[in-house]
């Protein structure tokens, strides 16, 4: 039988947000100058300036949940739903504003890369400087001192400050050092959005090897796919509460399902307020997903992209011959592409009544961001235009994915491709 | 069934409020952390300095150099007839231990915010491993100072063995005084900018350029009332052998230096649980 590691019960994290102008810190200065003031405004009867300008922001709230021994578990949500603020509650870094939680076992943090380090010391110093920090004894470093050097493939720069090494070896040696550390409970916050893929495949190989030793791991993650194989259970984070907690796949499906600012799904089209055109034929729903008839706006670089939906005759007379589009059109107004049936090979020549429809974009290459859909149809000639939505879906694509866990930013490009890269040795010098 | 006994948690995370004690215990836990992060301090003044290891040296020599300069050959300030360089250095090495301590600690967490941020160990380590980081300049000033005695022909006095007491004593008043500025600095930012000028004026408030004797008799009581006082007196009566100071003066210090370490750690652990989310 498996015992409990991590028992969370009730658990909140309160902070008090200051709003304009207040500073984030006080001066001793400003506080003179008030304990001067505050028998003046005592005997005026004022009210203290300054209470109403605080708001108190819960970052966690009722947290509960318990953890067996070796379990795995993946912690998931959106930006600031407060994963980063859990982990820290749980390595005692902040302390809780109500409830509490249980550990039975040491806890390991590793919440950034390279903690503890400093430039100016070389790589061996910072062994064991990181290395005392974050927990081990001088004993533990000496012992595995050689088994890190080997992992973060340093050997070379072993006795080079820090601050020579680039940023890639400076990330494998910090990786390195708190990978070796050896607590009963681990916990991981996003450490593994760093660096190149070759590195972020060998901190995931590391993870999978700490997974199987029976430690018990709590992970952050917004790479579902590393969280997928890596854990069993995944608990749901959403305005700090858990939104969700069990089996992996189903927790990560519901993160995907997250209300988003996607429009995934849109009914009612012939009154869409955006649409225009005869009505010969009409829309009469669309929708985009992943292809399994649920709509789902969200997607990751390198998934399918599928766009279904209704078409309807909307008069008596039915033109058999139809032609049918789809334009995109990104965030910032760039547009992407205006598909047509016939550039497929497609055609829509037997039409009669109503007919559902489905597209399916392969291996969709586009950067994180929204994408607006503009769908048309009219008759083959292309002249006539029956219906006309424009933009009455989007869809939103997501950092992670099987393809990269790199962060992209919108403003580095729009597509995100992997060409074929080839090398020709050239001899240097000539003899 | 069995009702099963169940483990005790390995700790426990509750919201805390009131004081709390010092942990000796964690702290002895954690001694590995604490020589770490010293070491990482000396090894770094020395490294960034361009005179590096000369700067050890230099740095209490100039100033003591500077002092017999001014008050010894100018301002002709009596020292109870002994070398007027002697009489500064004595009086400088506890001075410069207790200042270095308190400011290098005062500013301490601010500095390693990213480190307080990342990961657990008892905060005071912090302000705690500048103190120590501290000593190794005090050790280097003490073999100049016995140096200099050598070159003036001053003969080491019996009384040396007390110097243990008043170094315990200048530790115990820059560590207290150190974590609470620390704590206050995470609160207050602007506090480390008028630290300068306060140690500045401490220092002429306390007999390092002077002798204690210039003070009036009657004065002299509440002039220990500074807990500096006595340790420097003290300082100087362990390598000289002859000075102002009476036991009254010293157990003044001592006090003083014990309830400035005890309020300065309760101080610093009630506040330490909101470092994380202040700095
Ligand atoms: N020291 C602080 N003071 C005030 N608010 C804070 C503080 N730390 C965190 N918060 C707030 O708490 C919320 C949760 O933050 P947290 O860092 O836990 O999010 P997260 O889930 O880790 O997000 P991300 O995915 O971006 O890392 C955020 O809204 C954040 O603004
Ligand atoms: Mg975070």
């Amino acid at each position: 039988m498996s015992e409990v590691a991590i028992r969370i019960e009730g658990l909140g994290k309160c902070y008090r947000l200051r709003h304009q102008g207040a500073v984030r810190y006080n001066t001793l200065r400003d506080d003179l100058v008030n304990w001067m003031k505050a028998p003046f405004q005592f005997l005026s009867g004022r009210e203290k300036k300054g209470a109403c300008e605080q708001e108190d922001f819960w970052a966690l709230r009722d947290i509960s949940c318990e953890i067996k021994h070796g379990e795995v578990v993946g912690i998931i949500g959106r930006n600031g739903a407060g994963k980063s603020t859990l982990l820290k509650i749980l390595s005692r870094l902040v302390d809780p504003t109500e409830g509490g939680a249980d550990l039975f076992g040491r806890v390991g943090a590793l919440l950034e890369v390279g903690t503890g380090f400093h430039p100016e010391l070389t790589g061996r110093e910072n062994i064991y400087l990181s290395g005392a920090i974050l927990g081990m004894t001088r004993h533990e470093i000496q012992r595995k001192f050689d088994e890190i050097v080997t992992f973060a493939e340093i050997e070379k720069f072993l006795d080079t400050p820090a601050k020579y090494y680039s940023s890639g070896m400076y990330m494998r040696l910090g990786f390195a050092v708190a990978a070796h550390l050896e607590p009963e409970i681990l916990v991981v916050d996003e450490v593994l959005a760093v660096g190149d893929v070759q590195f972020q495949k060998k901190c995931l190989g590391k993870m999978k090897d700490v997974s199987v030793s029976g430690r018990t791991v709590l992970f952050v993650s917004h790479n579902m796919s590393a969280i997928r194989s890596l854990c069993s259970r995944a608990i749901l984070l959403k305005d700090g509460r858990v939104a969700a907690d069990g089996d992996v796949e189903k927790v990560t499906e519901a993160y995907m399902a997250l209300h988003t600012d996607s429009k995934a799904f849109a009914g009612n089209l012939a009154a869409h307020p955006g649409a225009s055109g005869s009505k010969k034929v009409v829309f009469e729903w669309a929708r985009v997903g992943h292809g399994d008839g649920v709509e789902n706006g969200q997607f990751c670089i390198g998934d399918d992209l599928h766009i279904e939906f209704k078409i309807k005759a909307g008069a008596k007379v039915v033109e058999s011959f139809l032609k049918l589009g789809i334009m995109m059109r990104s965030q910032d107004g760039i547009k992407l592409c205006s598909l047509v049936d016939s550039d497929s090979g497609f055609v829509m020549d037997d039409f009669c009544a109503e007919c559902e429809l489905s597209v399916k974009l392969e291996d969709m290459r586009l950067y994180p961001g929204t994408y607006y859909i503009t769908l048309w149809v009219g008759d083959i000639t292309s002249i006539n235009t029956y219906h006309w939505v424009e933009e009455c879906l989007s869809f939103e694509v997501i950092d992670g994915g099987k393809l990269t866990s790199r962060k992209l930013s919108r403003a580095g490009g729009l597509l995100f491709w992997t060409p074929e890269w080839k090398k020709n040795n050239i001899k240097q010098g000539h003899e | 069934m069995i009702a099963c006994q169940e483990k005790k948690p390995y700790w426990k995370i509750r919201p805390q409020k009131g004081w709390n004690p010092l942990d000796l215990l964690e702290l002895w836990a954690y001694r590995e952390v604490l020589w770490m992060l010293a070491l990482r301090d000396i090894k770094l003044r020395y490294k960034q300095t361009a005179l590096g290891v000369v700067w050890v040296i230099l740095q209490p020599l100039l100033p003591g150099l500077i002092f017999a300069v001014i008050f010894g050959k100018f301002a002709r300030l009596p020292s109870d007839g002994q070398p007027y360089l002697l009489f500064v250095f004595s009086g400088l090495i506890p001075w410069m231990l207790f200042s270095n301590m308190i400011q290098r600690s005062g500013g301490s967490l601010v500095t390693e915010a990213r480190l307080i941020t990342k990961v657990y160990f008892p905060r005071m380590l912090v302000p705690l491993a500048s103190g120590v980081s501290v000593l190794v300049d005090f050790f280097v000033s003490m073999g100049l100072m016995f140096f200099l005695m050598v070159l003036y022909g001053v003969p080491l006095q019996p009384v040396l063995g007390l110097l243990p007491i008043f170094l315990l004593t200048a530790i115990l008043l820059g560590a207290g005084i150190g974590l609470w500025l620390s704590a206050l600095n995470v609160k207050y930012r602007d506090f480390m900018y008028a630290l300068p000028f306060l140690v500045q004026v401490w220092m002429f408030a306390t007999p390092v350029v002077y002798g204690m004797a210039v003070v009036p008799e009657k004065w002299r009581f509440l002039y220990s009332f500074n807990p500096m006082v006595g340790v420097v007196e003290g300082f100087r009566l362990c390598f000289l052998g002859k000075s102002s100071v009476g036991v009254e003066h010293i157990a003044l210090s001592v006090g003083a230096a014990l309830a400035f370490f005890i309020l300065g750690s309760l101080y610093f652990r009630s506040v330490e649980r909101g470092f994380a989310d202040k700095l």
